[in-house]
C-alpha cells in the first residue's frame, strides 16, 4: 500500500507487531501489585486467541529498577539482559515481549547502545560467557505486553460482554490514559504512535467504547522516579507529581484511568489515598476517587471476567462505581475472600477516601 | 578538559546523552524534578560541557545530581538529541565510583537503595518482592496492601500466582542455579565491586557521623532536611 499525506505521516508512527510466537518476561512490579494482570494477559493471548507465548522459570528480574536507582553498573544491567536473550535463544524464539515498561526501556536501551557501540556488545557477550557459559542471538523484535493487547483490541472488542459506556446515559465513559515514560519517551520510535501521539492505550479505550480525555498534563510522569519513591525521605517528589496530574485532569471528570506501566497504576491509585489523608481531598465522584486500571484489567472487564478474579479488590480506590456504570455484575460478599473462599478478614478503611 | 571529564567520557551514557547542548533549557522546562526540586538539568549539562574539573567535582559531591527521577522526559524534547537524564546517570556512576556520593544527603541514600534492591536481586531474583516489602516502610501502600501482606499466600494464590512455588508463574521461587548466575554476572561485570565500594564508603561516613551502620541506614532512608524544594524559603 502506498501511503500519502496524513496517512503517510501516521504510518511513520506505527509498529509492525508480529502476530505470534513470543518469549515472555515478567515484571517485578506487576507481579507484586497486579498479579492477576499477568495471569489474564496470558489468558487472553494464549487461551482466548491461541497465541504461542512461552515462559521459562529460569528468567529473572531484568535489573531495571536497580539500574535506574543507580545501584548497579551499566555492564551488569546489560549482562542480565543478555542472559534473558540467551534464554530466549535457547528456547527457540526471536520475539521478546516484556510485561514491564522499565524492562522494555532496558532491553531497547541495551540493543540501541550496542548498535551505536558494537565493541560494547562484544564485551557483554564475553561477560555472559564468563559468568554463565551462555550465548545469544539478539531478538528480532521487542514488544511491551500492551503492544499485543493493542494489536488484538479488535478481537477483544468482538468478544466484549461489556463496553466502556455509561449504561444509564448511553454516553462513552471518559478515559484518562497514562502512557508511562519509559515506553514512549526514551525511544519514541519503538512505541505505537511515538512520543507525540502514543495510542497504545487510547486505541484500546476507543475500540472498547470509551472516549479519551486530552488534558494539559496528559504526558506528565506519574512521579515514580525510582529513588524518588523507593527512599522514604524522597516521596514528596513522587506524590507532588501525581498531585499535579490529578489537579490537571479533575476538571474533565474522568470515569477511569488506564495505565501502561506496572508502576503507574500503583502510584496513581495509592497517591490518591495519600492526598486524601494529607488534605482531605478526594478526586472523582462522591468521595470514591478515580479508579485506576491496568490495560489487562480493563480488557478483562470488557470480556466479562469477574472483577475479583482480576484482582480489583487489591486496589485502594474502589472500582465499584466504574463497575456500576459499565453494568458489570459483582458480588460484594466475595470481594475479600482468599483461596477456596477462605475468610481472611477485610482491609482497614481510609479516613476520607470512600470504599465499598 | 580535565581528568574527571575524561572519566565521564568513558561512560557510554554520557557519549549518548551529551553531543552539542545549545543551552536552550527545554530539558528543564519539561523536567518533573525541576518542577519541585531546586534542580536545573540545563545548568548541569552546561557544567559538564565546560569540562572544568573543579566544577565537576563540586557537582559530584552535591545533592543536585540526585534529584532526577530518570523518567527521561528530557530525551524526547531535546532539539539536539541530548539526554540530560543520561548525563545524570553517568555523573552518579562516577560519584559512586569515587566515593563522592557520601558528601551529600541525597547521595548518601545510595546506601539504603543499594542494600535493599541488590538483596532482592541476588537472593530472590526480583527487584521488588512481597517478602521484603514492609508496610511500615511503605505506609502509602494503604490499608489494602497491609491486608495483602498479612495474607500473602492466600491473596496471591487467589489471584493466580505460583507464590514461592516451583516452575514458571507469578512470584515463583527463582531456582538457586539462576540466582547463582546472577551472582556470577555481578562478579564479572563490576556489580559486586560496586556493592563493596558503596558499603565501604557508607561505613566510613557512618563512623564520621557517629552512627552505627544500622542507624545510618535508617537515617539515610528517612531523613529529609529543609532546603531541597522550590517552595521552601532559602
Amino acid at each position: 500500500m502506498i501511503y500519502q499525506g496524513k496517512q503517510k505521516i501516521w504510518s511513520d508512527y506505527q509498529k509492525e507487531i508480529p502476530d505470534d510466537h513470543w518469549f515472555y518476561v515478567r515484571s517485578c512490579i506487576r507481579q507484586n501489585f497486579f498479579p492477576a494482570s499477568e495471569k489474564y494477559f496470558l489468558g487472553i493471548c494464549r487461551d482466548m486467541l491461541g497465541k504461542d507465548i512461552y515462559e521459562t522459570e529460569h528468567h529473572t528480574t531484568c535489573g531495571g529498577i536497580a539500574y535506574h536507582s543507580d545501584t548497579i553498573p551499566q555492564e551488569t544491567a546489560m549482562t542480565i539482559v543478555a542472559r534473558q536473550f540467551a534464554l530466549m535463544t535457547e528456547a527457540g524464539y526471536e520475539n521478546l515481549v516484556a510485561s514491564c515498561i522499565t524492562s522494555f526501556g532496558n532491553y531497547t536501551e541495551t540493543l540501541e547502545t550496542w548498535h551505536e557501540f558494537p565493541e560494547l556488545e562484544e564485551r557483554i557477550r564475553e561477560n555472559l560467557w564468563k559468568a554463565c557459559r551462555r550465548e545469544f542471538k539478539k531478538p528480532r523484535y521487542v514488544a511491551h505486553a500492551s503492544d499485543l493487547i493493542y494489536k488484538f483490541r479488535g478481537e477483544i472488542a468482538a468478544r466484549a460482554k461489556y463496553q466502556l459506556v455509561d449504561r444509564e446515559s448511553g454516553e462513552p465513559l471518559r478515559v484518562v490514559e497514562h502512557i508511562g515514560c519509559h515506553y514512549s519517551k526514551m525511544f519514541p520510535h519503538k512505541g505505537v504512535g511515538g512520543a507525540e501521539y502514543p495510542c497504545v492505550l487510547s486505541g484500546m479505550a476507543e475500540a472498547w467504547g470509551g472516549k479519551v480525555i486530552d488534558y494539559p498534563e496528559r504526558r506528565h510522569c506519574c512521579g515514580f522516579g525510582f529513588r524518588q519513591y523507593l527512599v522514604k525521605a524522597n516521596r514528596g517528589y513522587s506524590v507532588s507529581n501525581t498531585h499535579k496530574k490529578f489537579e490537571s485532569m479533575e476538571p474533565f471528570h474522568p470515569d477511569l484511568i488506564i495505565t501502561n506501566c506496572p508502576g503507574c497504576p500503583y502510584f496513581l491509585d495509592r497517591w490518591q489515598y495519600v492526598i486524601s489523608e494529607m488534605t482531605g481531598k478526594t478526586y472523582g465522584e462522591n468521595g470514591y476517587g478515580i479508579p485506576v486500571l491496568t490495560y489487562e484489567e480493563l480488557a478483562g472487564l470488557v470480556l466479562g471476567i469477574d472483577p475479583w478474579d482480576l484482582g480489583l479488590q487489591i486496589h485502594q480506590v474502589a472500582v465499584e462505581p466504574l463497575l456500576n456504570k459499565m453494568g458489570v455484575p459483582y458480588d460484594p460478599e466475595t470481594k475479600y475472600l482468599g483461596l477456596d473462599r477462605k475468610d481472611i478478614m477485610k482491609p482497614g478503611l481510609p479516613t476520607f477516601l470512600k470504599c465499598c | 578538559m580535565g581528568k574527571l571529564y575524561d572519566m565521564l567520557r568513558e561512560d557510554y551514557r554520557l557519549r549518548e546523552g551529551l553531543k552539542t547542548c545549545i543551552n536552550c533549557g527545554t530539558c528543564t522546562a519539561i523536567c518533573p524534578a525541576a518542577e519541585f526540586y531546586r534542580y536545573d538539568p540545563r545548568k548541569i549539562v552546561d557544567t559538564v560541557q565546560r569540562g572544568n574539573d573543579d566544577e565537576i567535582e563540586a557537582l559530584l559531591k552535591s545533592d543536585t545530581i540526585w534529584y532526577c527521577g530518570e523518567c527521561m522526559s528530557c530525551v524526547t524534547r531535546c532539539p539536539r538529541k541530548n539526554g540530560a537524564g543520561l548525563v545524570i546517570m553517568a555523573l552518579r556512576n562516577l560519584s559512586i565510583k569515587l566515593g563522592y556520593f557520601t558528601e551529600s544527603e541525597k547521595g548518601r541514600q545510595v546506601w539504603p537503595l543499594t542494600k535493599a534492591l541488590n538483596y532482592n536481586v541476588l537472593n530472590l531474583g526480583y527487584c521488588v518482592h512481597p517478602s521484603t516489602f514492609a508496610h511500615k516502610d511503605h505506609p502509602e501502600s494503604g490499608p489494602v496492601f497491609e491486608w495483602v501482606l498479612a495474607h500473602k499466600e492466600d491473596v496471591y494464590s487467589r489471584l493466580g500466582a505460583n507464590y514461592g512455588g516451583e516452575g514458571p508463574g507469578i512470584l515463583r521461587r527463582i531456582p538457586q542455579k539462576d540466582l547463582d548466575e546472577l551472582k556470577a554476572i555481578y562478579d564479572v561485570t563490576g556489580g559486586t565491586e560496586r556493592l563493596e565500594a558503596v558499603e565501604k564508603f557508607s561505613r566510613m561516613k557512618a563512623e564520621e557521623m557517629g552512627m552505627s551502620i544500622e542507624e545510618y541506614t535508617e537515617y539515610t532512608f528517612e531523613h529529609c532536611s529543609k532546603g531541597h524544594f522550590n517552595n521552601e524559603e532559602q
